[in-house]
């Protein structure tokens, strides 16, 4: 809407002409400038300049929707309530119903805890038919590390669903379904991105995945560009938002962890006087089942607040994985206790440990 | 009849006639006019001066110079506007008036108890608030919170107001605000079941307290870039005459699209500082309260890195009321950190499935007060 014509408004031609005659072709133009600045700009009265403003916000505010309707529209149209099902039951109802359509998910977790096995699996649940829970669509795959292996894909799948990829036929319709993009420069997956919408409809792709948003940019963006690098994220987050409403789809991003400096847990001056150094920044710690405290998301406060749904892979020294919600609009903050198989991703509810997450769920509800 | 030597809102200086001049140079002129103002010798303009001779004077048309005399203000056209309770007192009101509107203030209940204590109340109408805090504090959920809780009808003690949600960065989930509202729904329900003068009319309160009742009156708003939040801040104004029940505007946040694509910090402050004004004036004049979400940042300060809230010094200024929102041990704690009229204090909350709620355990009290 931005870059929306101020020719297209139907302001009247005198307004027009002189608003062209002073370069403000758009929108955008017109707004990024205070009332008074545009008056000396323009060199028009009041009364003008206030009925022209007045059309330009008209046409690019958008309507607006009841939240009812809304949810009409969602509850009547939309396969299992607008959620990727992940086949881990409990972090299903915890997340009620999968990974949701239309936001970030964000998976963090250090190296080796399956955050890239999460996303194949991931993949072959979106690919699958819907009479098996699937969205029974195409993926699109950016895969910036070199972690996709189709053989593993193969693997997962034919684990979780022997009866349906019993023959090669099915198992290489599933392996056509799955795009797979290799961007080597944050350039390029910006470009990719802004691409993508054609791609999206000409595949019918119903997920997106981004393994990993962070190798890219920590590679390319040491500290000293640190601005440069948080601009850039932002950029992303709006776009893959875009994406994730317009087509209503779920986007899945991981991302990485690095170790957390003790200066990043010193809240705002004023209120640190008074309290004993406030626990924020992007924190993973979740003292009760006592994961480890020191580390943290990378890629800073900023994307945190772009994710809307965050979840935690984390493994404990006994050799323990968890995967935990950290952040969701929806759900409760728990954990669960997890284990790689040939299968993918599989709870692991027997352990001793999942009795730390009774108690917690109890907590919160 | 009053003897104003006062020297009174802005650069006029008032005198015994009744009439005022203004200096040509803070009047809103398109510059050409102003110069060829000047050029004729005017640097100031008499209120009462005749648009003909003014016409004349500065050889413009008559409209234009009504125009200009217009925008002069006459003893008269400042106290349109303002409820004047005397006779001679400039449309101002006592302290005593102020404090007897500030009681009559409404206010919207955040279902914590904890959290409306240190808020006196709730968040009040015609004020802004500020909620900041980490990624995944609550931040979001508060904001639909307060947005269905706006509509608690005023037999049950709320406002029996409308909503409207601005949301930058569609964090809003459809499915979490239905989760909320029938929960709701259903509390105040219970409350009017066992109250003895609510019982008889119940099915009346039904008609108005009911899932859908609610849901149809958050009007949501999606933006995708700074351009329509300026102009979805902008068409309140107008919104408001269809809709005069709303009660509650949350932004949820404002920050996002203005922290990216902005190279100039100028001009981004300077059109925060203009939205910040717009919806101060949407507030008092419709007496509705705007809660305006904010991202966290990290600063870099002398002892190393800092979790401030987003947008700079001049922004925090603009809102009348600020509240932190952080974790501490676990438990999810609010700091309110600024408000003319309420001390600092911390209150503990959480976030569960029925939407924000009193802190599940008592904490250590003592350790914040």
């Amino acid at each position: 809407m931005a870059r929306k014509l101020l020719s297209s408004m139907n302001l009247p031609a005198s307004t027009t002409s002189i608003l062209s005659a002073r370069s403000l072709y758009s929108a955008k133009d017109v707004l990024c400038k205070t009332e008074l600045e545009l008056m000396e700009l323009l060199d028009i009265p009041m009364a003008v300049l206030a009925s022209t403003l007045a059309r330009v916000y008209e046409s690019v505010c958008p309507p607006y929707r009841s939240v009812l309707s809304l949810w009409v529209e969602r509850s009547t149209s939309e396969v299992s309530g607008g959620h990727l099902p992940t086949g881990l039951h409990e972090l299903d109802h915890a997340l009620c119903g999968g990974i949701p359509f239309g936001l970030i998910t964000e998976i963090v977790g250090a190296a080796g805890v399956g955050k890239s096995q999460m996303c194949i699996m991931l993949s072959v649940l979106a690919a699958m038919p819907r009479a098996f829970g699937g969205l029974d669509g195409s993926v699109i795959y950016f895969d910036s590390e070199h972690k996709f292996s189709p053989g593993r894909m193969m693997e997962i799948a034919q684990h979780r669903f022997p009866d349906i990829f019993s023959d090669r036929e099915m198992l290489q319709k599933l392996a056509l379904r799955v795009l797979i993009l290799h961007p080597t420069s944050v350039a390029g997956l910006m470009e990719s991105l802004k691409q993508l919408e054609k791609a999206i409809i000409e595949r019918s792709a119903k997920l997106i995945v981004i393994d990993s948003v962070a190798a890219l940019m920590q590679s390319e963006f040491g500290r000293d560009r640190i601005f440069e690098r948080q601009e850039l994220l932002g950029q992303q987050a709006s776009m893959l938002k875009f994406l994730a409403e317009s087509f209503r789809m779920p986007v899945i991003v991981t991302n990485q962890v690095r170790t957390k400096g003790d200066n990043q847990r010193v809240g705002p001056t004023s209120t640190t006087s008074s309290h004993d150094g406030l626990n924020i920044g992007a924190s993973l710690d979740f003292g009760e089942v006592g994961l480890e405290n020191h580390l943290t998301a990378a890629l800073g406060t900023k994307w945190a607040h772009s994710v809307n749904v965050r979840l935690v892979l984390e493994s404990l020294v006994s050799g323990q994985y968890f995967i935990k919600i950290a952040k969701s609009p929806m759900s409760p903050a728990v954990a669960f206790p997890y284990r790689v198989t040939k299968g993918g991703l599989e709870l692991d509810l027997d352990s001793k440990s999942s009795f730390h997450v009774k108690k917690e769920e109890h907590e919160y509800f | 009849m009053l003897l104003p030597l006062v020297h009174l809102y802005g650069p006029g200086v008032w005198r015994q006639e009744e009439e005022v001049l203004m200096d040509v140079v803070a009047l809103p002129l398109p510059p050409s006019l102003r110069s060829k103002l000047q050029a004729a010798g005017y640097s100031t303009i008499d209120g009462s001066i005749s648009p003909v001779q003014l016409a004349r004077d500065v050889s413009i048309t008559h409209e234009e110079a009504l125009g200009i005399i217009k925008l002069v203000p006459s003893f008269n056209s400042t106290r349109i506007g303002f409820v004047s309770s005397g006779s001679a007192d400039f449309g101002g009101q006592s302290a005593w008036d102020l404090l007897r509107n500030e009681k009559a203030r409404r206010r919207i209940v955040t279902s914590c108890q904890e959290l409306d204590s240190i808020l006196g109340g709730g968040v009040c109408t015609k004020e802004m608030t500020e909620i900041c805090g980490v990624p995944g504090v609550g931040k979001t959920q508060l904001g639909i919170q307060l947005a269905i809780n706006v509509q608690i009808p005023i037999s049950l003690g709320g406002l029996g107001g409308h909503a409207v949600y601005i949301d930058t960065e569609g964090s809003f989930m459809v499915e979490r605000a239905v989760q909320m509202t029938e929960s709701r729904v259903n509390e105040l329900m219970k409350k009017a079941s066992v109250d003895s003068q609510l019982k008889v009319n119940l099915e009346n309160l039904k008609r108005e307290v009911n899932v859908d009742h609610f849901l149809s009156h958050i009007y949501y708003f999606r933006i995708h870039d700074a351009t329509e939040e300026v102009a979805v801040i902008n068409s309140m104004e107008k919104f408001m005459v269809d809709h005069s029940e709303v009660r509650l505007i949350v932004i949820d946040s404002v920050t996002f699209h203005f922290r990216q694509g902005f190279d100039d910090m100028a001009l981004r402050t300077r059109l925060l500082s203009t939205l910040s004004q717009k919806l101060m004036a949407l507030a008092q004049k419709h007496d509705l309260a705007v809660v305006v979400v904010n991202q966290v940042t990290n600063k870099v300060t002398s002892e190393g890195l800092e979790v401030v809230p987003a947008l700079g010094e001049s922004w925090s200024h603009a809102c009348t009321n600020r509240l932190i929102l952080y974790w501490n041990d676990g438990q999810r704690l609010a700091y309110l950190f600024k408000s003319p009229s309420l001390p600092n204090a911390t209150a503990a909350y959480d976030v569960s499935s029925r939407g924000i709620t009193d802190a599940a355990y008592s904490y250590k009290k003592a350790k914040y007060t």
